[in-house]
């Protein structure tokens, strides 16, 4: 079996946390090491006692501990992400981007995973572009698409203060990714806080003009990509057959988390986490091709 | 003791004729308005700035034409305009002021207030009044809307609006709210009220909100809005009169800007409590899915009650229309 792809992990709190667990769990990935900035964090505490060399002195002072690494996850701040790609640059560490910081090239796994494979630091843009670029990019593959617009809810437990501090640069480069990614000639995207208790599911909902529609066309499109993204994502369902009316596809989508740190109701991050492993793995296999 | 008077017709009353107003009425209005000396008048899409949408219904006019008509006119009130976070951006608000508006509220769900910081602290920079709507308030506790405060007014916020999006608030719990938040900010802190009629408590519930000590309150001409409609202005002016409150509105002419413009040309038919406007009372549904629930229910051959009981069991707050297709279908494949 050839050897696994080494992985540190900036960020020690639900995000970093979660990814220690799912690549930890990947047989491809091996989880080398976790950078953080406070001492008492529960997340590095997790990480040491799984083996994992630990840093509360930031990335370069983790770097210097370890031998080798081949790609680092960045789940910090979009501010913090600037000084992290320069680094990893200079160590030539590949770079996983789960902040909004929007620097490299947007990759969505269902959609462009191997159109980005060689760019030194890659973004996964949003949660909501996640679950829904895929459905936009399906429709886009098989008819016009002149406008795309995505509603995300999340649960308000499961959204950080980064999230709430960068609401507006969470629609604008979620609605960029409908058109750049998705293939939408214009796209919105909105997003939406539920605090009902106990916490919803992350639900997002698809309209898109699809002007030319061929309803069946259009089915199977979404049911295959659906089937894809759940390959990766195994909460992400439809909720309701797509419907088309008057020229408008409206796709209704819920993302169950996976559980592994996060609770399931948070699939919102669950969904940033797992494309993540799946940019990994996607190297780790053309490494092991090569 | 005098309240300001904010008239929403030309914001929240848009929801009653799916966010259509042209320039022109608008223009009518506004006049009609600022002649009869209403402190501010809120223009623009239902949901906010920006939400031009599928999801809540394209409006034929941007949010910066309506507002450029009201300026146009407006010798005396002030423009406000809504933006609620995650729907509508800084670059709305940029534009809405740029075309006359003067007064923004900031609209959010009342437990995640911090979502409108950024958008506040825009509007203080811009120098709006800035000022916030803690929305869905009849599902947060007294203790959480008084949280919801200190967020927004530490972000500079000056204006806290109790905003009854759901019709739902018993006088009571309207007291309750209104009392602590006016216990807990300084006096330069203005506390505001905004109900809708769902369950035909509109005006009522605005009384108590004042007499606890609420110092803005949204109206609407003829109660047009959302759902049963918003504090229908006429009435409550009136009621205000009587109770020697101040509002410096001249009566007479807000009650001819209601009948002889409002109802004859902008209302598409009467706005009243009735089986559905009073189930989203009940259910604790936002008014403004009324339009879109009955389209929804001819579509699936649903009930539209059901679908409202629906969506009040699964806690959905203002923004989420998605949600209606959605319980729709549901019980349309449930049969």
């Amino acid at each position: 079996m050839a050897e696994k792809l080494r992985v540190a992990i900036i960020g020690s709190g639900n995000i970093g946390t979660d990814l220690l667990a799912k690549a930890g769990r990947s047989p491809l990935l091996e989880v080398v090491g976790m950078a953080g900035i406070d001492p008492d964090s529960a997340g590095l505490a997790r990480a040491a006692a799984a083996g994992v060399v630990t840093s509360h002195e930031g990335l370069d002072d983790l770097l210097e501990k370890l031998d080798a690494v081949d790609l680092a996850y960045d789940a910090t701040s979009a501010y913090a992400h600037a000084e992290h790609a320069e680094i990893l640059a200079r160590h030539g560490v590949i770079g996983v981007d789960l902040t909004p910081a929007a620097l490299g090239p947007a990759v969505i796994p269902a959609v462009n995973l191997a159109d980005h494979v060689d760019a030194p630091d890659v973004n996964l843009v949003t949660c909501g572009a996640q679950a829904t670029v895929p459905i936009v990019a399906a429709l886009a593959a098989v008819t016009e698409v002149p406008y795309a617009e995505i509603v995300s809810t999340i649960s308000a437990s499961s959204a950080g203060p980064g999230t709430r501090a960068n609401i507006d640069e969470f629609t604008r480069s979620t609605a960029r990714a409908l058109e750049n990614v998705g293939g939408a000639e214009r796209g919105k995207a909105i997003m939406l806080l539920n605090p009902s208790d106990p916490p919803i599911l992350m639900r997002n909902t698809v309209y898109a003009d699809v002007p030319e529609a061929d309803a069946e066309a259009i089915a199977a499109a979404v049911d295959r990509v659906v089937e894809n993204v759940s390959g990766y994502v195994p909460g992400y369902r439809l909720t309701a057959p797509v419907d088309i009316s008057d020229g408008v596809a409206t796709v209704l989508l819920e993302v169950e988390g996976a559980g592994d740190f996060l609770p399931e109701y948070a699939g919102n991050l669950d969904i940033m986490t797992s494309a993540a492993v799946r940019v990994a793995e996607l190297h780790a296999e053309r490494r092991a091709a090569s | 003791m005098s309240v300001r008077i904010v008239d929403t017709t030309l914001r929240d009353g848009s929801h009653s004729i799916a966010h259509r107003y042209t320039p022109a009425q608008v223009a009518t209005c506004a006049a009609m308005l600022d002649e009869a000396g209403v402190w501010a008048i809120a223009v623009g899409h239902g949901d906010g700035l920006g939400a031009g949408s599928r999801q809540y219904g394209f409006a034929p006019h941007s949010d910066a034409e309506l507002i450029g008509a009201a300026a146009a006119v407006a010798q005396r009130a002030r423009l406000a305009v809504a933006l609620l976070p995650g729907i509508g951006t800084k670059d709305d608000l940029r534009a809405a002021h740029e075309a006359g508006a003067g007064v923004v509220r900031v609209s959010t769900v009342t437990t995640e207030a911090d979502i409108g910081i950024q958008h506040l602290q825009l509007a203080r920079e811009l120098g709006m009044d800035a000022h916030s709507h803690l929305n869905m308030a009849s599902i947060a506790s007294v203790e959480q809307t008084v949280e919801a405060g200190r967020i927004v007014v530490d972000a500079g916020s000056t204006a806290l609006y109790l905003v009854d999006s759901a019709g739902a608030f018993l006088p009571d719990e309207v007291r309750a709210r209104v009392s602590a938040l006016r216990e807990a900010f300084d006096p330069e802190i203005a506390i505001g009220i905004h109900e809708h009629n769902n369950l035909s408590l509109a005006v009522a519930n605005s009384v108590v909100a004042i007499e606890a000590g609420a110092e803005i309150v949204d109206v609407t001409l003829a109660g047009m809005g959302a759902g049963a409609g918003n504090c229908q202005g006429e009435a409550l002016i009136a009621v205000l009169a009587r109770l020697g409150i101040e509002t410096g509105i001249d009566l007479f002419k807000l009650q001819d800007a209601a009948d002889d413009y409002v109802r004859k040309e902008l209302m598409p038919g009467p706005i009243v409590v009735d089986r559905l406007t009073a189930t989203l009372g009940y259910a604790g549904v936002p008014a403004s899915f009324l339009l879109h629930t009955i389209r929804a229910g001819e579509r699936f051959g649903v009930d539209p009650r059901q679908i409202i009981l629906a969506l009040g069991e699964r806690q959905v707050v203002v923004g989420q229309e998605d949600m209606i297709l959605d319980v729709a279908s549901d019980l349309s494949r449930a049969g």
